[in-house]
């Protein structure tokens, strides 16, 4: 006789009920997280939404709230994060690369660069902020409150987060893959180059993509390195906007929003609608190249 | 047993044999191999030749991986290997001042257990070495690619999509592109670790067969946990072995016996290795 055969499961119904409640615990956070979210973008568009439109863009900062737009602070975001991440992404890829590829493991001064860069990251940004005063808007580069200084202090704080999503990343591609290269005679160099780093890529760029996406929003460092509100021109196309003075559109919103007259909150809000869609197109291009590229290997 | 031994002779590719020994091309003397304060290998002395097939067996964790990856210096990556000893390449000492890591790579290729291609094209993966090591024009690089693929056996497979991407191709055909792409900078030696532990057996034979054509240009490292493997395809058999250190309660790996694997088979002089063999087919 053979006994009969059961799929009915055997684990206790208070195990199930804990696994049950755990589960339950989980989509409350994720709830709540994401409904905030939403709570907090259909108010702001809908708090935004008589100033959103062209004149918007069109104008420039202005203290009469009926002329106020946000166009210089649209170019200079775009020129800020755009330095911060030409600045951001050699130097820290290229960090990434030494640290994953070349440094020794086991030697003190690699754990100590290590340990450092996983501290610097958590380091509040206005500590940059105060840092680029002091070094870089006067001190020894003394540039002044311009769109360099704004682009090299954020510069050092989007790194340490570019060097350890690149680090990841390049943790990702497998190790047979250097084995393979290695073992056909080629450098370090060559391994890196030809295998590691187009292996690493799409992962290096989206790390990077989302890591300066944060120099985007960022306002508290650059309150300190003279952003100024009211800028009614554009920077200048060209080198020369290195050297210009700037406005952010975090600025402008931390600006309007401040102003005593409830027109300006509108177009502060509006401001961030902006800014939110700056923000998302970034994401939305990193997860692309993500899913474009994704591999198996 | 004896019956097994016998069946396993039968195996055994009688042309294969040498007649004569073939000339050394490397050697290893007094060799072992740490990893931190971890022996995991000593004293091996073994001597590679030209134009035969050198096969490594012994139980899982003797360090024949790590043996093979001294003879291309690939323990090089590992950070906490040191090997001691001596371990030559026509006398030349591989581990020597003299001695450039890349050189060594490029004359002593290997193929390893998984099959690794890159995320490339065929035609690239086989032209990899070729690019690393020096420019070449496209017409050189294309008379390569089609006599390293010929050489693998795996030209008529692929002639037709060479820009195909090479993770398209089936185990066993990527391991032979990993063949392909090894004897394409024209080394001296083969060094293969389990090559057919991934593949199936239809794979394997294929591999077996195309390991008996090329050896005649190479000589040929192979470890295996096949021991019909061993004994179809090698005609010298190394039988490494784990036994306890003097001090510490970690196993290090030994060489037991290093013959003709018609001898290393038939009569070992070793027990150990008896007890294994026929452990292995009984
Ligand atoms: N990178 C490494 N770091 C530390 N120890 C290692 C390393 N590689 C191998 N070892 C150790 O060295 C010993 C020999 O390993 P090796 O891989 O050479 O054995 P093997 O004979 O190839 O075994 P298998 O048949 O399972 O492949 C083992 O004890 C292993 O744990
Ligand atoms: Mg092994």
């Amino acid at each position: 006789m053979t006994a009969p055969v059961s799929l009915v499961g055997t684990v206790g119904i208070g195990r199930r009920i804990r696994d049950a409640a755990f589960r339950g615990l989980l989509y409350a956070a994720v709830g709540v997280a994401l409904g905030t979210l939403l709570v907090l973008l259909v108010d702001t568009v809908n708090q935004g939404r008589p100033k959103i439109g062209m004149d918007l863009y069109r104008n420039f900062p202005s203290a009469r709230p009926a002329r106020a737009g946000i166009q210089s602070a649209i170019y200079g975001s775009l020129w800020v994060v755009g330095l911060t991440a030409v600045m951001s992404l050699p130097l820290g890829v290229g960090t990434a690369v030494y640290l994953e590829e070349y440094a020794r493991r086991d030697r003190w001064y690699t754990r100590l660069i290590e340990l450092n860069i996983q501290n610097l990251a958590a380091v509040p940004s206005i500590v940059y902020g105060i840092l680029g005063l002091a070094f870089i808007a006067r001190g020894p580069l003394g540039w002044g409150p311009t769109i360099r200084t704004a682009s090299l202090t954020l510069t050092l704080v989007v790194l340490p987060t570019v060097i350890i999503s690149s680090r990841e990343a390049l943790r990702a591609v497998p190790p047979s893959l250097r084995q393979g290269a290695v073992a056909l005679g080629a450098t370090t160099w060559q391994t890196v180059w030809r295998q590691v780093l187009p292996g690493a890529a799409p992962g290096i760029s989206t790390g990077s993509i989302l890591a300066v996406s944060r120099a985007l929003g960022e306002s508290a460092p650059l309150l300190l390195l003279g952003g100024l509100a009211f800028i009614s021109f554009n920077p200048p196309a060209g080198p020369a906007a290195l050297e210009s003075p700037y406005t952010v559109l975090p600025i402008q919103v931390f600006q309007y929003a401040t102003d005593a007259r409830q027109e300006f909150h509108v177009i502060a809000a509006a401001t961030i609608v902006v800014l939110l869609a700056m923000l998302l197109l970034l994401n939305g291009a990193a997860i692309a190249i993500r899913n474009r590229y994704q591999r198996k290997w | 047993m004896v019956i097994a031994v016998n069946d396993l002779m039968q195996l055994h590719r009688p042309a294969s044999t040498p007649p004569t020994s073939h000339p050394v091309v490397m050697e290893a003397v007094g060799l072992s191999v740490s990893y931190g304060a971890f022996r995991a290998v000593r004293d091996v002395d073994l001597a590679i030749r030209r134009r035969e097939i050198t096969a490594l067996i012994g139980p899982s964790g003797c360090g024949k991986s790590t043996v093979l990856r001294c003879f291309n210096r690939m323990n090089d990556l590992v950070e906490s290997a040191r090997v001691e000893g001596r371990l030559t390449y026509h006398g030349i000492d591989v581990y020597g001042p003299d001695a450039d890591a890349g050189e060594v790579r490029r004359r002593i290729g290997m193929v390893f257990q998984k099959p690794n291609p890159f995320p490339k094209s065929i035609y690239e993966n086989v032209a990899f070495g070729a690019r690393v090591n020096g420019r070449r024009s496209k017409a050189e690089l294309d008379e390569l690619v089609e006599r390293s693929l010929r050489g693998a056996a795996l030209w008529d497979e692929v002639k037709h999509r060479l820009r195909a991407s090479a993770l398209s191709l089936s185990g066993g055909q990527q391991q032979r592109l990993c063949i392909a792409r090894a004897i394409a900078i024209e080394p001296e030696v083969l060094l293969m670790d389990e090559p057919c532990s991934a593949l199936d057996p239809v794979a394997t034979a294929y591999i077996e067969d195309l390991m008996h054509d090329i050896k005649e240009r190479y000589a040929i490292v192979v470890v295996t946990h096949n021991m019909q493997q061993a004994a179809r395809v090698s005609d010298r058999t190394a039988f490494f072995t784990t036994e306890v250190a003097d001090h510490g309660d970690r196993r290090t790996g030994v060489l037991v016996e290093f013959g003709r694997t018609a001898d290393v088979f038939s009569k070992p002089a070793d027990e150990r290795t008896e007890r294994y063999i026929t452990g292995r087919f009984g």
